[in-house]
């Protein structure tokens, strides 16, 4: 019991098909309390199955998940969210149209008895977020800038603050840094680094190893609905998990000319 | 400095609403100038606010649907046929406030029809809504058989004198269309309601994804629409002493180029009350003006039309474009 205390969330022997697709099989998967764990596959390589799973989006075939140690019998969309499981997705995360302090608040508005919004104290607890998480210094931006005239990163970093300030506990990242310039992709880092700096967990989705190595603590690679490399960043260079990457996908491409 | 730099923020954020106010600013001096007799006196002011109520009040309560992303259609003949549950039941001899309040919630209902049809179904609110326009007005020709009901028994009956008599010279529906526009501006700006219908017109999946029961939005901007053709039926009722198969037809173009005028954009996800009041105030005064400017009623369509593509076209330099792109 103890020992299972000591990660946030577990997935045991987690399977899941669809129709005649394995999309997981027997995937075991520990995300420890203040841990960012980069989750890197392909695409359709099972990595947005298992995060619907963890988010209580789909539910598995079988296999189990434990929360702090405690079982969960049937993980729903709104007993993850209870839980403090958010996803944050790049296109689906914001309203593009509005200001931040609207977008922070975003159905969880500040209100009287009858629904009626404090529009001025969500926006003071917007600039004090913005100052404090978020790290905007300047003058220029205020919480009544637009969403959509912020850079994707910036946008990344209003999403990831809004569940920090809701008090997330795991977050899951899918995709952030997807079509991101370089400096931009630096903020995002930036962003997940104050997720570590709270206390709070991750789960940073990519395809492209670069993006995740610099920011995660764990590397997991998923190829074909499995597990096939879980490991702790300092067991491993980037260039010899870049070269074992290569033999996966490498192995795998080979075998379907074999097959053919 | 620091005045300035609210007054800065004050424009930025309500380029929109100065654009547009300043076209009504600018076409009500084009009037004064051409007919000083007729603009310059009270008279065609009241004569105006008779039937600018009706715009105000549809025009406002459209920008919650437009805003959602969806749009209504079907308004001109919930008024109608909302007018026509009021007829027969004031006319039976119950008590008309009585009737009122059906009217309104044949009217709701309707709105409530609509909207189920379009969350559980997922049909196109354009089509759906054409449809039950053609729907509901063939059904009140068929009941009625294509004819009117007098109301001249309610002239100066208690209903009348609170909703569309005249204070001195002022239309007491003025009045009613002013207490209208408070509640829907609260609703759209100051309460979680107004924010939901923006945030679900903008972005459909990031408001699911943030938790607001999207269906339950729908249902409610949807309603409020159909209410608020309810009671616009009542009034027209009213202010005729009249009910008509055809109340309520000529409303459809004209509140949505009241509301597109404003300002709140065709795409969803903002819209803005005082726009859709300056459109109305627009559409409203432009008829009046031209005739008194001396131009034969042929041309109020021509100027109907200029003036919207001119306050599209502000509304484009005012940086009105979608999704802010």
């Amino acid at each position: 019991m103890s020992e299972k205390m000591n990660f946030l969330m577990e997935a045991k022997g987690v399977n899941k098909s669809f129709g005649s697709i394995n999309a997981l099989e027997e995937v075991n998967l520990e995300i420890g309390y203040n841990e960012i764990v980069g989750l890197i596959g392909d695409n359709g390589a099972g990595k947005s199955t298992l995060i619907k799973i963890l988010t209580g989006v789909h539910s598995a075939d079988s296999g189990e998940l434990y929360w702090k140690g405690q079982k969960l019998n049937k993980l729903t969309v709104s007993l993850a969210r209870d839980l403090g499981i958010v996803t944050v997705f790049q296109d689906r995360a914001l309203s593009g149209q509005h200001p931040i302090w609207r977008n922070i608040f975003m159905g969880k508005e500040l209100t009287n008895r009858w629904g009626f919004t404090n529009i001025r104290k969500e926006k003071e607890e917007t600039l004090k977020l913005m100052k404090g998480m978020m790290g905007f210094t300047s003058s220029a931006i205020s919480p009544d800038n637009i969403v959509g005239s912020m850079s994707g990163g910036e946008q990344q970093g209003v999403a990831i603050s809004r569940a920090l300030y809701f008090e997330a506990s795991l977050i899951m990242l899918d995709e952030p840094t997807n079509g991101l310039s370089l400096t931009e992709t630096q903020k995002v880092f930036d962003f997940v680094q104050t997720i570590k700096k709270k206390k709070k967990s991750c789960i940073f989705i990519s395809h492209n190893l670069f993006h995740i190595y610099p920011i995660a603590d764990r590397i997991v690679i998923v190829d074909r609905g499995k597990i096939v490399q879980n490991l702790a960043k300092n067991e491993l260079t980037l260039d010899e998990l870049q070269k074992r990457m290569f033999e996966i996908v490498g192995a795998d491409s080979f075998k379907i000319k074999n097959t053919n | 400095m620091m005045k300035n730099r609210f007054l800065r923020d004050f424009i930025n954020k309500r380029k929109i609403e100065i654009a547009i106010g300043l076209v009504f600013f600018i076409m009500m001096i084009v009037f004064i100038i051409a007919n000083p007799v007729v603009f310059l006196n009270y008279r065609v002011y009241m004569a105006v606010f008779t039937t600018l109520p009706i715009l105000i009040i549809l025009s406002t309560s459209m920008v919650f649907v437009i805003a959602s992303g969806e749009i209504d259609l079907s308004f001109p003949s919930i008024i109608g046929i909302s007018a026509w549950a009021f007829a027969i039941i004031a006319k039976a001899g119950v008590n008309p406030f009585l009737a009122l309040i059906v009217a309104i919630i044949v009217g709701s209902f309707c709105g409530f029809l609509n909207s189920l049809l379009i969350t559980n179904l997922g049909l196109s609110s354009l089509v759906l809504t054409l449809g039950m326009n053609f729907l509901l007005r063939g059904l009140i020709m068929i009941i009625t058989g294509g004819k009117g009901i007098s109301l001249a028994f309610l002239r100066n009956t208690e209903i009348f004198s609170i909703f569309t008599d005249k204070i001195g010279i002022f239309p007491i529906q003025m009045l009613w269309a002013i207490g209208f526009v408070m509640i829907n501006w609260f609703l759209f700006y100051r309460h979680k309601f107004g924010g939901h219908v923006c945030y679900i017109g903008d972005n459909l999946m990031s408001a699911r994804e943030m938790g607001i029961s999207v269906n339950k939005v729908m249902v409610s901007t949807f309603v409020l629409m159909g209410a608020s053709s309810g009671f616009v039926g009542v009034l027209l009722c009213l202010i005729n002493n009249q009910f008509w198969p055809t109340t309520g037809d000529g409303y459809l173009l004209i509140v949505l180029a009241a509301t597109f005028l404003g300002g709140t954009p065709t795409w969803g996800g903002i819209g803005t009350i005082f726009g859709a009041i300056m459109g109305s105030l627009i559409l409203g005064f432009l008829e009046t003006g031209i005739i008194s400017s001396g131009l034969t009623g042929f041309y109020t369509k021509f100027f109907f039309g200029l003036i919207l593509i001119l306050a599209l076209i502000s509304h484009r330099f005012a940086g009105l474009n979608k999704k802010g792109k």
